[in-house]
């Protein structure tokens, strides 16, 4: 058993699917993103695949300072996301919702709303910085599929059929 | 072909023993080489182990209004429809077989696609739809060219018998029809240009849209069975045959892999078509081969 379940935290180290949410973002940090996916910086070589759908991903790499529109966009998709997940916000938006602070049509910074597990500074961020957040993240992922899902600190959310 | 020898076939070789390993080498096979031709270095050798494990442990989500039972069953048909059609590949000389076991094997290679019909449908997901209804509409240009190619092979050479037919030499009509199947093939394993029915980026992920951990796994599964019966199928067409047993699988296994390397490299080489370009493609460009080749099998059959 205890091989078993080492086999698969390794597995889910080596092989953490993406799924990209933006809420608002400027589109910068979204370009470094596929830039990170690139040839130059090529994440298929930690196992990342940038999927679809949000039902095939391990982490939720979101971006942009969360509009009030999106907030229920990112519940959802949150929701959607199958255990274990991790989220990690993409630049300084989801952060702090950084030069767009006291606008009347957000709603961030994005902890207010689902669990953060890795934060990547920047405005954007570096394809590198970008890599190694995922790679942080696939870590705290191979962990937290040994602890069965905890209700405490996820948000109560809707599935959505379509 | 008795009980033990037919058991032995499914199951340990060239059955799942055997294709469950190629079919993940095929997969990694298959991204490696569209990283290769990107200048990347692609995926580690384990990556779709690590994948399918890595599925398998995940945790499915409950979807109201699906009906649960036919979202698990079809991946799982369409990984046994496809772990069927590796097993009746007659890769070991003498290895047994029956009379009319092509048609089983056609028949077994087409479960796939019609399980991605279904479950695209039976997913309710609005991209799974639009999926399975360009699934649908592929499968029926390309499948007449493919059924109508390999008539042509089975006619020019008298036998529906799979051994048979991988013992005779080459006529240069087989090669006409294998070279039909090859135009088939990136559209039966839905790679580009055909990658219509689970094109990325434009309907997510097509029928799979909906399915999550280990149905997704099967469904990698079913989609690695399909390259190594796929290619397969044409490495037994193509090779020589082989008296000794081990040689003969050497050569399926070498065959097979330049196969998967060079669907993959046009995969890597071109762009997604569209469908109606596509349907058009296999109706006035192909059918027109693949008629040429049946009516010249039947013409030298009614000769001889």
């Amino acid at each position: 058993m205890k091989i078993w379940q080492r086999l698969i935290c390794t597995c889910r180290r080596r092989s953490p699917w993406l799924f990209h949410m933006n809420s608002g973002s400027c589109n910068g940090c979204d370009i470094e993103l596929v830039a990170a996916l690139s040839p130059r910086f090529d994440a298929e070589q930690l196992g990342v695949r940038l999927e679809g759908s949000p039902r095939h991903a391990d982490i939720m790499c979101v971006t942009g300072p969360v509009t009030r529109n999106a907030v229920s966009a990112i519940k959802t998709v949150y929701g959607q996301v199958c255990h274990p997940k991790a989220v990690v916000a993409i630049g300084s938006c989801p952060a702090t919702t950084n030069v767009f602070i006291d606008s009347r049509t957000l709603a961030g910074p994005l902890e207010k709303h689902i669990p953060v597990d890795v934060f990547v500074p920047g405005c954007p961020p570096r394809p590198d910085a970008i890599l190694q957040g995922v790679a942080k993240a696939a870590e705290i992922l191979a962990e937290r599929g040994m602890k069965p899902p905890d209700s405490a600190t996820t948000p109560a959310v809707e599935e959505a059929q379509r | 072909m008795n009980l033990l020898t037919a058991l032995a076939r499914l199951l340990v070789f060239p059955g799942l023993l055997f294709a469950v390993p190629a079919a993940w080498f095929f997969l990694w096979v298959e991204r490696k080489a569209v990283a290769l031709m990107q200048e990347r270095i692609g995926p580690p050798f384990m990556q779709p182990f690590f994948d399918f494990v890595k599925l398998l442990a995940k945790r499915t989500p409950p979807r109201q209004g699906i009906g649960g039972m036919l979202m698990r069953a079809w991946p799982l048909i369409a990984v046994s429809g496809a772990a069927g059609a590796v097993g009746l590949l007659p890769v070991l000389p003498s290895s047994g077989g029956f009379e009319g076991d092509l048609i089983l094997l056609l028949a077994l290679l087409e479960l796939p696609s019609m399980c991605i019909i279904a479950a695209g449908f039976s997913s309710r997901s609005i991209f799974g739809e639009i999926g399975s209804a360009r699934e649908a509409a592929l499968s029926v240009s390309y499948n007449i060219v493919f059924l109508l190619a390999i008539l042509s092979v089975a006619a020019s050479q008298h036998t529906f018998r799979l051994e048979t037919l991988a013992a005779l030499p080459a006529s240069p009509l087989r090669w006409l029809g294998i070279a039909a199947i090859l135009v088939c093939l990136p559209a039966k394993l839905h790679i580009n240009p055909f990658s219509l029915p689970n094109a990325e980026q434009e309907i997510y992920a097509g029928p799979m849209t909906e399915y999550a951990g280990p149905e997704l796994a099967m469904w990698e599964l079913a989609h690695g069975l399909e390259w190594v019966a796929g290619a397969g199928l044409v490495a037994t067409l193509v090779a020589p045959h082989m008296a000794i047993g081990g040689l003969a699988a050497m050569l399926f296994i070498a065959l097979s892999f330049v196969l998967v390397l060079l669907l993959s490299t046009l995969a890597a080489a071109t762009a997604r078509l569209a469908i109606d370009t596509t349907v058009r493609f296999y109706w006035r460009c192909t059918l027109i081969f693949a008629l040429l080749a049946i009516s010249s099998a039947l013409f030298m059959r009614f000769r001889s």
